[in-house]
């Protein structure tokens, strides 16, 4: 096969190339140009981590593999950046690498690969392409800790076959020692953890310095006692604990967390872990890795977060949106998120949380 | 001779898989230059160190530096070397500024610079004006990319005794327009204007005598022409006065500091007298080649679109590039295609990064950016053949359907995403 292997310069995505090019493949590097940053002479050159771009490139060398540059850069601030910042303004809280899988790797690079005579496109992500005699079926990855299936629940049923996810049958701990043993230089790279457009990790700052600050104050629901201040509503997120600095203690001593914001009136509400205990949600933009569920409802795994274990639930699809109805609660979860349903590994496929009902709804004061 | 000097190149075990055409990026050593470079590297000795390994070492560059001004037509006092095209850019453009405002007295004095200069001139020119206050103005070209002389007579008429440069480039990089550099030379020349010319694509390919250009500077490289990388020199009139960009331990009278590169000095002379003593051969050779290769493209390809002036004519053109749109294609793709069928072209402009950017020059040249966005270079060197052009005009057609293929679907991709004005259309 002729393989796009996507190469982002970390270990995953080295290890995957270089077993696309142990399976015999025509594998050809790309390192994506996603988030633009300004460079010292003030013009647009490239992307925001020059190392990785760099990193990227060596491993290419190393395979002896062609590597290109792909700059996707406009479509990234459209499709991506311009959604999360809407997306946060609207007081919901959105999961960036979901949209960039869905808009930008599995489909605007795949589109591209595919037209240019490509077979499939190779990621580094942990998560397996299963061949069932109905098509291929998306997976959790045999690594529990690593599996990133949830962020891939965006691929449409039938790009699976253009996609291939070496690493899904393999632990981190091994992918690390095959890339030492294969002698690439990103064997002992850290692992990203941080948006990719925001890499101090300051979300709350990144969000006050794109949109503007609009302070209010945070109020204990308990009390009605206002308890401190914010820059935003947009910069806290449900079931926010840390980062809030509140200066009056909770009457129970208890550490409390954002249950509720109201955008119109500028004010984050906080109080006890209980109010955020969510039994049910709805979501739209559902995207489906399988056959799509009906009105009837079936046995699922819900997973709403990157690293969740997944809830048992029951899901169905009534008129687009999908209702997920939880057996036992998910404690802090804001709309905005994604929900991921599976059916034991397999992904079913995702939306994204437009209302939730929780188990006792905070009283606004 | 019309037959290609592949002796004289050092073999590269790739060469006989590939077709190598992107000799505007960087042309293979000449086989002589090396065993100038590997010789003088066997001699110890600092060239501005006063004992005999010093001097010994010395004679090397001051034999180089007399080799290149007989070859160019001028002194041996007139040859600044440096690290390569780019430093002496940079040496030309904002030293002769400083000088000139120094002596006109005068805070923000204008620079003229075409349109289509290369970055290492074109992003010295923006630094002054955004650093140093100079009011620069930017010549236009017609749409063959050549530049608008009497735009520029026009000016220097008219505010002479304002003007701190002119720089116009001898021939351009991407699209191989030659500009009448000798015209706008004289004028200025005549107006006491310091005129600098980066003449890196064009030594080799035109005739060049510098005795017959009154030019303030002009700039040349190593690499460009088989040298090796990291030497090149730009030309100073002794008489025109520059600040230095580096400051140091004086060399080069004063105007550039840092030691000689004896061996890559020694080697670039070499090579600069090569391209000089074979200018006339080498065009005719790859005159030969452009118009067939042209002339393929054409007829493989009849929407192809030979951007710059005709190919054939090395008074308006250099012999050496053919550079060409290829509607619906975009020109990364189809330089990926080209690579993995195994030749080498350029898109005609790349950066660090690798990312394409849309060309300034083809956009000064009226090109709109989405055509300019599905632009191939393809530049011949000595080593070129006739079986290197067929090569590309066999591999052309499937790479440019293919390409074309993904062309319409990262277009449709934009008119079927929702929310999207087009505006962000590549």
């Amino acid at each position: 096969m002729r393989v796009v292997a996507a190469l982002s310069g970390g270990v995953d995505s080295s290890v995957a190339a270089a077993r696309m090019v142990d399976a015999g493949h025509e594998v050809v590097g790309i390192h994506l140009a996603l988030a633009r940053a300004e460079s010292t002479s003030g013009r647009s050159r490239g992307c925001c981590t020059i190392d990785d771009a760099r990193d990227a490139r060596r491993v290419a060398d190393a395979l002896g593999i062609p590597f290109y540059v792909w700059d996707f850069s406009a479509e990234f601030a459209e499709e991506v950046m311009a959604d999360f910042l809407a997306e946060y303004e609207d007081n919901r809280t959105p999961n960036p690498c979901l949209r960039c899988n869905e808009h930008i790797k599995f489909r605007a690079v795949l589109d591209r690969a595919l037209a240019l005579d490509f077979d499939a496109v190779a990621t580094g992500h942990y998560a397996s392409i299963v061949n069932a005699a109905a098509g291929p079926e998306l997976h959790r990855a045999v690594d529990p800790d690593k599996d990133q299936s949830y962020v891939l629940a965006v691929i449409e049923r039938e790009l699976l076959q253009h996609c291939l996810f070496p690493l899904g049958d393999s632990v981190k701990a091994d992918v690390r020692a095959e890339a030492q043993a294969r002698g690439l230089r990103t064997a002992s790279k850290p692992d990203s953890h941080d948006i990719c457009f925001i890499p101090d990790g300051d979300t709350p700052g990144f969000l006050a310095r794109t949109i503007g600050e609009k302070p209010g104050n945070i109020v204990d629901v308990g009390t009605g006692q206002t308890v401190g201040q914010h820059r935003g509503t947009f910069t806290v997120t449900i079931g926010q604990r840390r980062g809030l600095d509140l200066r009056i203690p909770g009457e129970d001593g208890q550490a409390r967390y954002v249950v509720d914001v109201n955008p119109s009136t500028d004010t984050v509400y906080v109080g006890s872990p209980e109010l955020l205990d969510v039994i049910a949600m709805d979501a739209d933009h559902v995207i489906w890795c399988a056959d799509p569920l009906d009105e009837e409802w079936s046995e699922v795994t819900a997973q709403v977060r990157a690293h969740h274990a997944g809830s048992p639930a029951r899901a169905r699809l009534v008129e687009g949106r999908l209702s997920v109805e939880l057996r036992e609660p998910i404690r802090g979860l804001a709309t905005g998120q994604s929900v991921a349903v599976y059916r034991g590994t397999q992904v079913l496929g995702s939306g994204r949380i437009l209302s939730t009902v929780r188990a006792s709804a905070p009283a606004r004061t | 001779m019309s037959t290609p000097e592949s002796t004289d190149v050092v073999g590269d075990p790739l060469a006989s898989r590939r077709v190598f055409l992107d000799h505007a990026a960087t042309t293979p050593m000449l086989q002589q230059a090396r065993e100038a470079w590997i010789a003088a590297s066997a001699i110890t000795g600092n060239p501005s160190s006063l004992h005999a390994a010093g001097r010994s070492t010395r004679r090397i560059v001051e034999e180089a530096r007399e080799s290149i001004a007989d070859d160019l037509g001028t002194r041996p006092s007139a040859v600044i070397f440096t690290s390569g095209g780019t430093e002496a850019d940079n040496l030309a453009v904002k030293g002769l500024f400083w000088a000139r405002r120094a002596r006109l007295g005068i805070a923000a004095p204008a620079v003229i610079a075409s349109a289509i200069e290369h970055h290492a001139v074109m992003d010295p020119v923006e630094w002054l004006g955004k650093h140093e206050g100079a009011d620069v103005v930017w010549a236009a070209v017609d749409t063959t990319g050549r530049v608008n002389v009497d735009f520029i007579a026009d000016f220097i008429d008219r505010h002479a005794s304002k003007t701190a440069l002119v720089t116009v480039m001898w021939a351009n990089n991407e699209v191989g327009t030659v500009q009448p550099v000798h015209a706008i030379a004289r004028m200025c020349k005549d107006a006491g204007v310091p005129f600098h010319t980066d003449a890196v694509q064009a030594l080799g390919q035109l005739p060049m005598d510098l005795s017959q250009l009154p030019a303030a500077a002009v700039t040349i490289s190593g690499h460009k022409i088989g040298g090796p990388f990291g030497v090149g020199a730009l030309i100073v009139d002794p008489h025109e006065s520059i600040v230095p960009v580096s400051h140091g331990g004086g060399q080069e009278r004063d105007v550039r500091s840092g030691t000689f590169d004896a061996p890559a000095i020694a080697a670039f002379a070499v090579a600069v007298q090569h391209a000089v003593a074979q200018q006339r051969v080498h065009a005719e050779h790859l005159a030969a080649l452009q118009t067939m290769l042209a002339e393929g493209i054409r007829e493989v390809v009849p929407d192809a679109i030979i951007n710059g002036p005709d190919p054939g004519n090395a008074t308006t053109r250099l012999p050496g590039n053919v550079h060409v749109s290829i509607p619906g294609a975009e020109g990364d793709a189809l330089l990926m295609l080209l690579d993995a069928a195994g030749v080498d072209c350029s898109t005609g402009s790349a950066c660090t990064a690798g990312i394409p950017e849309p060309s300034h020059v083809l956009v000064a040249m009226g090109v709109d950016e989405r055509t300019s966005r599905s632009s191939l270079r393809f530049s011949l060197g000595r080593d070129s053949t006739s079986a290197d052009v067929r090569a590309v005009i066999d591999a052309l057609p499937p790479a440019v359907e293919r390409a074309r293929r993904a062309g319409s679907v990262s277009s449709q991709r934009v008119l079927d995403s929702p929310g999207r004005a087009g505006s962000g259309a590549r």
